[in-house]
């Protein structure tokens, strides 16, 4: 099974690997959510849901739904 | 003669533009609307030189040129109309210094327009903080452009900046990136299509929906129709693109830019670690909420007092020292009583608006969207739907507004509805003088009863608006994908500029706006109060004299009687007389049934009614409140506002659908008179019945 943002602990650093490209809207990808680019999960709301991420210097939250779309490898 | 040109300011949100804005234009700006749609359209005047002037649109916060949103689309309108008369000269990107990397993906975006840009990097007071060098002239040489590095917290940098625009004729046009690189067979056929326009023009055209002025609508409707990809493979194109723009900007911040991280001071996550708390996060929110409802009760209660003894002075005054007819008392009674039943709300309206404008300015509310996000999709909304919800603590219209940004047009549609229960500044009035009247003195835990009552009203009104998007939720059949990015800005102080010219302009409006229409029905009211038809109304004081011949009344009581009864038979009374039937189970007389009827307009004309109705023959100039402490129920005698009676009114008030703007905006947001049908017939007939059941309950 391919990790995603969704796995990230609190506090843990990893890489985006890949995203797929008709679940994620244009808008995520221009705020920085891109493969390549690091990501690091900062705070979580109740129930994991939504993630507040920093995404390559951007802050940024996502829900677990959307972010389940984004593939990462841990650092 | 003095020149003029167009400057457009354009950046991510949260960048400070606005702060750039105010710092350029100072109190020399306006406040309007893009024609035909409801995005709020900012300008000023800057003095650059002494020949030059600079037209400054400060136009809506966007992420980048491809518009998801009426507000962003207005950027791109205005960027592709050549012959719009805001075209800009020049334009200025205002960007966040912390963010460079995200803000510089617009900035080459715009650069590819080939109009003339400069790069405003803001918030420059928190490099060393952040531990930020940044290689000016490297930038400069790689973008194609001049750039200011600007505080506008330590005014630092603006003159720079204006002197930048005031040479925007040796800035380069030239783009700084080849985005037609991505699909060069593709692009080089859109090339030989339309060779007299701009590629990147095109693209945008193609890739969205833009609406174009009439003079080349022609041609760009051939191009809109040059769509011989897919509309997946533009989207991956587009995809292709972002890449690309962020493989240059990070090639180009790796040498012009570095970040020493030990030099970080991080105040954010110290912050976020409380504020975004499971458990503190919420009591933090609760307990702010509370302290804001506290303090518009306490702090505002000095200066209302004192407006509403100096309307009554007024009234007197004019009374006393006009000549007597019926155009003093169309200004004593009907006009200087109705404005004074708005004005004295002025301090509560400031006061609201300001802690609004402080939470979003503080980046404090992206915090609360973060917070609530999951509670509120239970109930079909979304965590951005908490700001609407919180604005509409102040005004309907801008909190349907602010429902743009919501994603998803199930939950962006559901929160239209049920914002109209919230709270709004207009039913401020209302409970505040009907609390006055009921609700005794005194306090518990330190809160007074008072205080306590409106904090109530605040969250029945919160809760119907949750409970009924649940329901809405369960009954509405629509199927949208759904998707939530908020970003979370850093936390700042805000500037004192920004919240006072967002307090005055949006106070300004509110008491405009409902002045006109005050204004018009107060006059209307007094009329039809001081005129009416046949005998009764006529002969009046005749009928009166000779009733109570009998009885030895000393003057002032048998003019008491006569105006009252006058009132009874003018237009008005017989109007109210007529309706009274269906109020009167809720415990209202026919003047609150006629005050309840003319703030279907505006729900704060209410208070303005009954001071026109009471005051009407009436001699002695008494402020609006004592007025209706007196007021007498005619059948069951006792004071009419009771404790009952009281709390039927204010539930009324809490959920009828009684404002006509919100009802038009509405419309215009949801494109169809379906919904606002709905939510006028849905929440008055709800009024109606808790109200009812209130009331009978109480007496």
């Amino acid at each position: 099974m391919n990790t995603t943002l969704a796995d990230l602990k609190k506090g843990e650093h990893a890489v985006i690997t890949d995203v797929s490209s008709t679940e994620i809207p244009l808008k995520l990808l221009e705020m920085g959510c891109l493969p390549g680019n690091n990501v690091q999960l900062v705070q979580m709301a109740p129930f994991a849901d939504p993630m507040y991420l920093n995404i390559n210097g951007s802050h940024l939250a996502i829900r677990k739904e959307t972010a389940v779309h984004v593939l990462i490898e841990k650092l | 003669m003095s020149r003029q040109i167009n400057i457009a300011l354009i950046g991510n949100p949260n960048t400070g533009k606005t702060s750039v804005f105010n710092a350029l234009t100072g109190l020399n700006q306006q406040v309007g609307n893009y024609p035909g749609i409801t995005v709020e359209k900012k300008q000023g005047i800057c003095k650059l030189d002494r020949n030059l002037k600079g037209h400054i649109i400060d136009l809506p916060g966007t992420y980048s040129l491809n518009a998801s949103s009426l507000d962003e689309n207005v950027v791109i309108e205005l960027l592709l109309n050549k012959n719009d008369k805001d075209f800009p000269d020049v334009i200025v990107v205002v960007s966040d210094v912390e963010n460079l990397k995200r803000n510089l993906l617009l900035f080459t975006q715009i650069k590819d327009l080939e109009i003339p840009t400069i790069l405003a990097i803001n918030m420059a007071d928190r490099m060393d903080y952040k531990g930020i060098s940044i290689d000016i002239p490297y930038l400069e040489k790689e973008l194609n452009t001049k750039i200011a590095l600007i505080s506008t917290r330590k005014k630092t940098g603006i003159s720079d900046l204006k002197a930048l625009i005031q040479n925007y004729k040796d800035l380069s046009t030239e783009p700084c990136l080849h985005a037609s690189e991505i699909d060069a067979e593709y692009f080089g056929r859109l090339r030989h299509a339309f060779p007299n326009q701009l590629l990147y023009k095109l693209w945008l055209v193609i890739t969205q929906d833009v609406n174009f002025g009439k003079t080349n609508r022609k041609e760009m409707d051939a191009i809109a129709s040059f769509k011989t990809k897919s509309e997946s493979d533009l989207k991956r194109l587009q995809q292709k693109e972002t890449i690309k723009r962020y493989q240059f900007i990070n090639n180009v911040l790796k040498v012009g830019q570095t970040v020493d991280a030990s030099q970080t001071k991080d105040l954010r996550s110290r912050l976020d670690r409380i504020l975004t708390h499971k458990v503190y996060g919420y009591l933090i929110f609760f307990a702010i909420l509370l302290l804001i409802f506290q303090a518009i009760y306490d702090w505002s209660s000095y200066p209302m007092d004192l407006i509403d003894t100096a309307f009554a002075n007024l009234s007197e005054w004019v009374k006393t020292s006009l000549p007597a007819g019926d155009f003093t008392n169309l200004l004593a009674e009907g006009i200087i009583s109705g404005l004074g039943g708005i004005v004295i709300f002025i301090p509560q309206i400031a006061f609201l608006f300001l802690f609004i404008s402080i939470l979003e300015e503080s980046g404090y509310m992206s915090r609360v969207v973060f917070l609530m996000d999951r509670i509120m999709r239970k109930f079909g909304l979304s965590g951005k739907s908490v700001v609407p919800l919180i604005s509409g603590t102040a005004c309907a219209i801008p909190a349907i507004m602010a429902t743009r940004n919501i994603e998803s047009w199930k939950e962006r549609l559901i929160t239209i509805l049920v914002t109209p229960f919230t709270t709004c500044s207009a039913r401020l009035p209302v409970y505040l003088i009907i609390i006055a009247l009921v609700i005794p003195e005194g306090s518990i835990l330190g809160l007074s009863y008072q205080a306590l009552t409106l904090m109530l009203l605040y969250l029945i009104g919160f809760f119907s608006a949750v409970f009924s998007a649940y329901l809405l939720n369960k009954v509405l059949n629509i199927k949208s994908k759904t998707f939530f990015v908020v970003e979370m800005p850093n936390y700042k102080l805000p500037l004192l500029k920004n919240v006072g010219l967002t307090v005055l302009e949006k106070t300004k409006s509110f008491v405009l706006g409902a002045g006109k229409i005050i204004l018009a029905i107060s006059i209307i009211l007094w009329v039809l109060a001081s005129y009416g038809p046949g005998d009764n109304f006529n002969n009046a004081e005749e009928i009166i004299t000779e009733q109570y011949a009998s009885q030895n009344l000393s003057e002032e009581e048998l003019n008491k009687k006569i105006a009252s009864h006058k009132l009874e038979h003018s237009f008005i009374g017989i109007t109210g007389r007529t309706i009274e039937p269906a109020i009167r189970p809720l415990g209202y007389d026919w003047k609150i049934g006629i005050a309840i009827v003319s703030s279907f307009a505006a729900r704060e004309v209410f208070v303005g009614t009954l001071a026109t109705i009471y005051s009407v023959g009436n001699d002695d100039e008494e402020t609006i409140k004592n007025r209706m402490a007196g007021e007498v129920n005619p059948i069951l005698g006792g004071p009419l506002f009771n404790f009952a009676s009281g709390i039927s009114l204010l539930l009324f008030y809490a959920f009828a659908m009684q404002c006509m703007s919100t009802l038009a905006i509405v419309k215009r947001e949801t494109n169809s008179w379906k919904w606002p049908t709905y939510q006028f017939v849905v929440m008055t007939a709800l009024a109606y019945v808790v109200a009812l059941a209130s009331y009978q309950f109480l007496s």
